[in-house]
């Protein structure tokens, strides 16, 4: 359990730990029809955006957001979409999973900020969104099913959109951002974005246009988290160590950027061909 | 102070960059070259792609690190057409190629040298593929896969990649040489296992892995000692070499040229440039002009 920071003991740089620790469940809370936080009696000391590496022994090791942080505990939310989100899905208070981490930049904290998340991509931004005075929070989702934490942030002031108009208006979060930033009276100086690549992309190029400063979580095949393996690479940019947060004037210099991403082998290909395989 | 000839390829320095850590893509190669290596190894391509293992494939901590990637690659093929050549980047690149059979070694460095690296390594020492025998442990064997590189890479000097994990590395450094090898790369990872007490497993998917970092200095310095003794070629010292004082080492058992792969891990990727600071001022120090003064100085 670490995160890569010099250690107060070091004698030389070479302190630090990024080896999984066993950690026990402590509660489970179902956040949606397929959604499942897991929280820990632990203090992780996590930056707003950050994620850790959970470990399923004999199933696989994958990066999470972490979604709940506080001195005494934090939790990550998992949403069943794979083989490894399934077998999470099955783990039970008393159940342990190995934890490292937590790594990554973070997002930077401004006020009068918006943010626009889709779907399970929330539980990226709630440990941001926790440490924000007030923010607009434009969330959307396919459908009512798909969206988590309702009840959590009932008192914040938040305009939902579903694709389908099972829930809150119908319609998309771009849509939204995009009705809002035309209003010239919003007061808005940053937006925040997790979700869908394509629905970021479009965020981004929705401030761009209105010359408004934006930052995105962006995900990528990652093996070791602690940049060193080289598959998470967005152009010249190392995912996990150099993000996952990037604001527009990197954005901007990256191409790869809403078109193509890396699977595991190191091929580049299409954003929609890395989403049908990971 | 720290220019290198390593065959015939002048280095700024001699450090380079070990096979396996970042060298996915044309940027990030670009990018550590920027960042002050002397060269650049790709991670190792061979004929087809592959995905490699289930995670973990690393950890690590103070002194040690472990990993069991399982050589995932997207094939020789594919990076034929993404790097379409290597001669025009900010750095010399060394292309790191492997096969299943030998005549699959040959293909993947036919491939390999239309794109003009400076050098071609063959990875006949990874420990994680179950080739049935491994090439690295048997004398013959490493001097099959070396002919058959050497007679597919035109002009282009390649260096063969040896393992710590055999009962005597001189005769395979031996073998490497007399079947045409240019240079010797020493070591590859060293054969080991962490078991979880409270999962009651190995952590890596993989189960055995190899281990670098600090940990694995030793083994290197003794391994390029040996080869050192036993080859004229230049040698490629990598293994744990994470401060200047480390290459310093590892140019006196006998190094032309420093590998840092795991060093990224402990000081990113500002690592080459610190390590050769690093060097200058122990140098300077020292009142020593060029590395070939203190070459292989623990010989004598």
């Amino acid at each position: 359990m670490g995160n890569g920071k010099k250690s107060k003991m070091t004698h030389h740089e070479t302190c630090r730990t990024d080896i999984p620790k066993m950690l026990e469940i402590r509660r489970v809370v179902q956040e949606g029809k397929g959604q499942k936080s897991f929280f820990f009696n632990h203090s992780i000391g996590c930056k707003p955006g950050q994620f850790v590496m959970v470990w399923l022994p004999g199933v696989d090791e994958k990066p999470m957001a972490v979604s709940y942080c506080n001195k005494k505990e934090f939790a990550f939310t998992s949403q069943s979409i794979g083989k490894f989100t399934n077998e999470l899905d099955k783990l039970k208070k008393g159940g342990k999973i190995g934890i490292r981490g937590p790594y990554g930049n973070s997002f930077s904290l401004k006020s009068n900020a918006c943010i626009v998340a889709g779907g399970v991509g929330l539980s990226s931004m709630s440990t941001l969104i926790d440490k924000l005075k007030n923010p607009l929070i434009i969330y959307g989702a396919r459908s009512r099913q798909h969206l988590i934490y309702l009840k959590r942030y009932k008192n914040k002031n938040m305009i939902v959109a579903t694709d389908d108009g099972s829930f809150g208006r119908k319609g998309f979060t771009t849509d939204v951002l995009a009705e809002l930033l035309k209003n010239k009276k919003n007061k808005i100086k940053i937006v925040y974005t997790c979700g869908p690549e394509i629905m970021m992309k479009k965020v981004f190029e929705i401030c761009n246009k209105h010359k408004i400063q934006c930052e995105t979580s962006l995900e990528r095949y990652m093996a070791c988290g602690f940049g060193i393996c080289g598959k998470c690479m967005i152009n010249d940019k190392i995912c996990c160590v150099d993000g996952p947060i990037f604001n527009s004037q990197q954005l901007s210099k990256m191409p790869e950027f809403g078109n193509f991403a890396r699977l595991k082998s190191g091929k580049k290909v299409t954003i929609k061909e890395y989403h049908s395989v990971h | 102070m720290l220019q290198t000839k390593l065959c015939s390829i002048s280095l700024k320095n001699p450090t380079i960059l070990a096979s396996g850590i970042l060298g996915v893509t044309k940027e990030s190669v670009n990018r550590i070259g920027k960042s002050g290596a002397g060269a650049v190894t790709l991670k190792s391509l061979c004929h087809e792609e592959r995905q490699g293992n289930a995670n973990p494939t690393m950890f690590g901590c103070d002194d040690v690190f472990f990993n069991a990637v399982g050589l995932p690659g997207q094939g020789i093929d594919s990076a034929l057409k993404e790097f379409g050549r290597l001669d025009n980047l900010s750095v010399p690149v060394i292309g790191s190629i492997y096969g299943y059979r030998v005549e699959q070694f040959g293909e993947v460095a036919k491939k390999m040298a239309s794109l003009k690296p400076a050098m071609i390594e063959v990875d006949i020492s990874c420990p994680h593929m179950d080739y049935g025998k491994p090439y690295y442990a048997d004398p013959e064997l490493t001097a099959k896969v070396t002919k058959e590189v050497k007679n597919n890479s035109g002009k282009i000097p390649i260096s063969v990649k040896l393992s710590p994990n055999v009962h005597d590395i001189k005769e395979i450094a031996h073998a490497a040489e007399k079947a045409g090898a240019n240079a010797i790369t020493a070591i590859n990872t060293a054969s080991g296992m962490v078991i979880d007490i409270e999962a009651r497993k190995p952590i890596l998917a993989n189960r055995i892995g190899g281990i670098s970092g600090p940990a694995l200095k030793p083994i290197a310095v003794r391994c390029v000692y040996e080869v050192y003794e036993t080859v004229k070629i230049p040698i490629i010292g990598t293994g744990g070499v994470t401060y200047g004082k480390d290459a310093i080492e590892m140019v006196m058992a006998g190094a032309t040229a420093i590998g840092i792969g795991t060093g990224i891990y402990y000081r990113g990727i500002g690592v080459f440039k610190k390590v050769c600071d690093e060097m200058e001022i122990w140098m300077k120090k020292n009142k020593i002009k060029n590395l070939n003064e203190i070459r292989g100085v623990a010989h004598k």
